[in-house]
């Protein structure tokens, strides 16, 4: 009897654990969110000889060319081949990007992306991407995504886009990488007026003011980088380079600064 | 020894039970008799700003004068300005027994952090302290006794029958009017808007000249009507209508037919392109501010952003158009018994292990109700003070008495803002809240922000597509699980128990089963040899 009650006992014990095994994995169970990373993107566009640009592929069927793209009316459905240029963030599947092929550029907000897709969209991973073509604020970018990885890859340069600054045509490159060169810093400012979130820079030429975002999302987890642009002072002559966001006009995120 | 081993592996196993249940429990909180100010304590302080550096300044401010006051208590803040970011840390610390001291936050979210054992304090006990408590007689500042706080305030930091939170400041929500626009098109404004009028002037501004501008503005680009708050628009319309959304027992029961007639309405008139979103569109002050809105629906809290003299602008200055701004109530259906929400921060209490860094929590906590705290920081936007003592004082009356003398700190939008929610205390509301009502309340927004969304993809919005449209919102946000009230962690029938489960509960019977047949065998066994 006693040793039937001792099996019994011990049977109920195991099944205990396996019930609180399930359980306190589930309370453990935390939203993680992945820290932003925007993979170097400074340091390849640096490499640009060392790129591998596929030569002009034909688009599969069904497939938009940029120029096809740019031309679709917002809210409607678009399908493009593009390349990951920078990852911004990921949150509970899903994942905003910015990406460009040779023609222009593609930002793609909340995206459906598992954590372990995320992980493989390295810069220039080539991705097709099906969804809708949206105006926020106006930051035109494709939402409601899905997407697929292809073969192929292209890491862009950033292109000068220095003469533009302050022309309607500075839009044409919106969400493209580009850079700023010889611009005076103007003012530098935390958001929270203490670090740990974007920093909203104020850089000048020729007499006109611009303003420039270091997008914490973006690129806030390189201490650096983050340090650097939250030391830069007044008066000092940067070149800088970032994706072309928009947000009530041009409000680029800055992923490079050289301090002259 | 056989007996002693058998009873120490029940014995552990009932401690092994007990620790998968309470791995994360912290003890009751219970006031020390006095509070030690020897002792040196580090708190952390999880605030909210609205993106607006002054706010920032007068916590900073607060923490210094309290840290004066009791300079053993350092107060370490981060401010974030996403009540959703904040919820979404204080759940992964919670798993990490990390949480902050003192929060900023919102009732429907706490009652997610209550699923921790005893995670959030009670301050039913602190309230009624005598030396602590709220005009307490050892504390160091004049701080308000309860009978001071807005009772309707303080009654919406109330979960269950315990207060979890105070009050910190209170908003509502305002409709933003360019009534020089209004007029324009030939209307006068009502006293009170109506959903009616609304949609009428927003419809007759739809209008255009023969080269696509729009006739009232001459632009390219108009939204008559923005809502910032979807969840907001959602929640006030079925108050409004008296119609079903969710209960205090945890019952969901938003997905209705009056709900569909909102949706209905939302889907007609963003066909026309008179409404949108902020998800969809943009930040409503910013259309509003280029003469590209009519209505404008935001936060009272976000007053200083509103109209074409407002002192926070996040569009450039050769963009904003000259028009009058008039600050009202939201629409209703029944003018003559408005309601709207009330919404606004609250303060709420972690439990820590060690009782003096928990009352030195609460000592702060409650310095933010002192009257140099609550009016400062009311007067950064168009947020109420929540105590009757900071409402009444003179320095908060002469600032509502000078309203309009200049666009910065009695910016005229900001203090009418203020003064909608004083007068409209009354007609205020909250939604029940239960674990999982932060859950419903963004389903409600959602189911607005999709018909919006795939009117403007123009998809057919009738019957069949809100059907798919419920299925798909009770799905995404969990509430499908279990019937009517399927909130994750809420009263819900939670369904069949897993078959572990269940051979886990009949393990543990028949144990218990056999625990006393055998007692009650060796006790027959005593007495016989007896």
């Amino acid at each position: 009897m006693k040793k039937t009650l001792a099996v019994v006992l011990t049977m109920g014990l195991a099944l205990s654990f396996v019930g609180c095994g399930d359980k306190a994995a589930e309370v453990t169970e935390a939203p993680v969110e992945a820290a932003s990373v925007v993979e170097e993107a400074a340091t390849v566009a640096e490499s640009v000889a060392e790129e591998v640009v596929e030569e002009a592929e034909a688009k599969a069927e069904g497939v938009m060319t940029y120029a096809e793209y740019a031309a679709a009316e917002l809210d409607s459905e678009v399908v493009v081949e593009t390349y990951v240029q920078a990852k911004q963030s990921w949150w509970e599947d899903k994942a905003t990007f910015y990406t460009q092929d040779e023609d222009g550029a593609y930002f793609i907000y909340e995206m459906a992306c598992s954590q372990e897709d995320y992980d493989k969209l390295v810069p220039g991973t080539k991705i097709k991407v099906s969804g809708v073509k949206s105006e926020w604020s106006g930051e035109v970018e494709i939402v409601d995504a899905t997407f697929e990885i292809e073969d192929g890859n292209f890491v862009a340069e950033a292109k000068d886009a220095t003469d533009l600054l302050g022309k309607d045509e500075l839009i044409d490159l919106q969400n493209q990488l580009v850079s700023f060169k010889d611009m005076t810093v103007e003012a530098v400012a935390y958001k929270n007026e203490q670090p740990g979130d974007d920093i909203y820079v104020t850089l000048s030429k020729d007499g006109a003011s611009y303003e420039f975002c270091l997008e914490y999302y973006l690129n806030g987890s390189d201490e650096e980088f983050y340090n650097l642009v939250g030391g830069l002072t007044a008066g000092q002559t940067v070149d800088v380079e970032g994706f072309l966001y928009w947000y009530e006009g041009a409000n680029p995120h800055i992923t490079k600064v050289t301090v002259k | 020894m056989k007996k002693h081993r058998i009873i120490t592996a029940v014995l552990g196993a009932m401690l092994l039970l007990g620790g998968c249940h309470g791995a994360k429990a912290s003890t009751d909180f219970t006031i020390p008799e006095e509070f030690d100010e020897t002792k040196k304590i580090e708190i952390t302080f999880w605030a909210k700003n609205d993106t607006n550096v002054t706010q920032t300044a007068i916590y900073n401010k607060a923490i210094e004068d309290f840290q004066a006051l009791y300079p053993n208590i350092t107060v370490n803040m981060r401010l974030y300005t996403d009540y959703g970011k904040i919820y979404n840390d204080v759940i992964t610390n919670i798993s990490t027994n990390t949480t902050p001291n003192v929060c900023i936050t919102y009732p429907d979210h706490i009652a997610t952090y209550l699923t921790g054992n005893n995670t959030v304090v009670p301050l039913d006990d602190l309230f009624a302290d005598p030396e602590y408590g709220l005009g307490g007689s050892r504390l160091k500042f004049d701080s308000p006794s309860v009978s001071e706080i807005v009772p309707e305030f303080l009654d919406e930091c109330m979960i269950g029958e315990k207060h979890y939170a105070i009050p910190y400041m209170r908003s509502t929500e305002a409709c933003y009017v360019n009534k020089t626009y209004v007029e324009k098109l030939g209307f006068e404004l009502p006293d009170k808007l109506t959903w009616d009028f609304v949609w009428e002037v927003s419809e007759a501004a739809m209008a255009k000249n023969t080269d696509g501008t729009f006739k009232v503005n001459g632009q390219n680009v108009l939204i008559p009507f923005i809502y910032k708050s979807t969840d907001n628009m959602m929640i006030q319309s079925l108050k409004q209508l008296g119609a079903d959304y969710s209960d205090a027992d945890g019952n969901v029961l938003l997905f209705n037919d009056d709900t569909r007639n909102v949706l209905k309405t939302v889907a007609e008139h963003t066909k026309t392109g008179a409404f949108s979103t902020f998800k969809i569109s943009g930040y409503p002050a910013n259309f509003l501010n280029a003469g590209q809105c009519i209505f404008a629906i935001d936060s009272t809290a976000g007053a200083t952003w509103m109209g074409s003299k407002a002192p926070l602008l996040d569009i450039s200055a050769d963009k904003v158009v000259d028009f009058e701004t008039e600050v009202m109530a939201i629409p209703q259906y029944d003018p003559e018994n408005p309601v709207m929400i009330s919404q606004g921060p609250s303060i709420c209490v972690f439990n820590k292990k060690d009782s003096q860094e928990v009352l030195a929590s609460w000592l702060f906590a409650q310095f933010l109700l002192t009257n140099d705290v609550q009016i400062a920081y009311s007067e950064t936007e168009g947020y109420l003070p929540v105590t009757k003592k900071a409402q009444d004082a003179q320095e908060y009356q002469d600032y509502l008495a000078k309203e309009g003398e200049d666009n910065d700190l009695h910016y005229d939008v900001k203090i009418k803002a203020a003064k909608l929610l004083m007068e409209n205390t009354g007609n205020t509301f909250v939604t029940p809240v239960f674990n999982g009502s932060a859950s419903v309340r963004d389903a409600a927004g959602q189911l607005i922000e999709n018909v919006t969304k795939s009117v403007k993809r123009k998809k057919t919005v009738d019957d069949a597509f809100i059907d798919g449209l419920y299925e798909d919102v009770k799905s995404l946000y969990h509430l499908d699980q279990g019937g009517a009230s399927g909130v994750s962690g809420g009263k819900a029938d939670l369904g069949k128990l897993p078959v572990a489960s269940v051979c886990l509960l009949l393990g543990l019977v028949i144990t218990w089963v056999l625990i006393g047949v055998y007692a009650l065998r060796e006790r027959i066994k005593s007495k016989d040899r007896q």
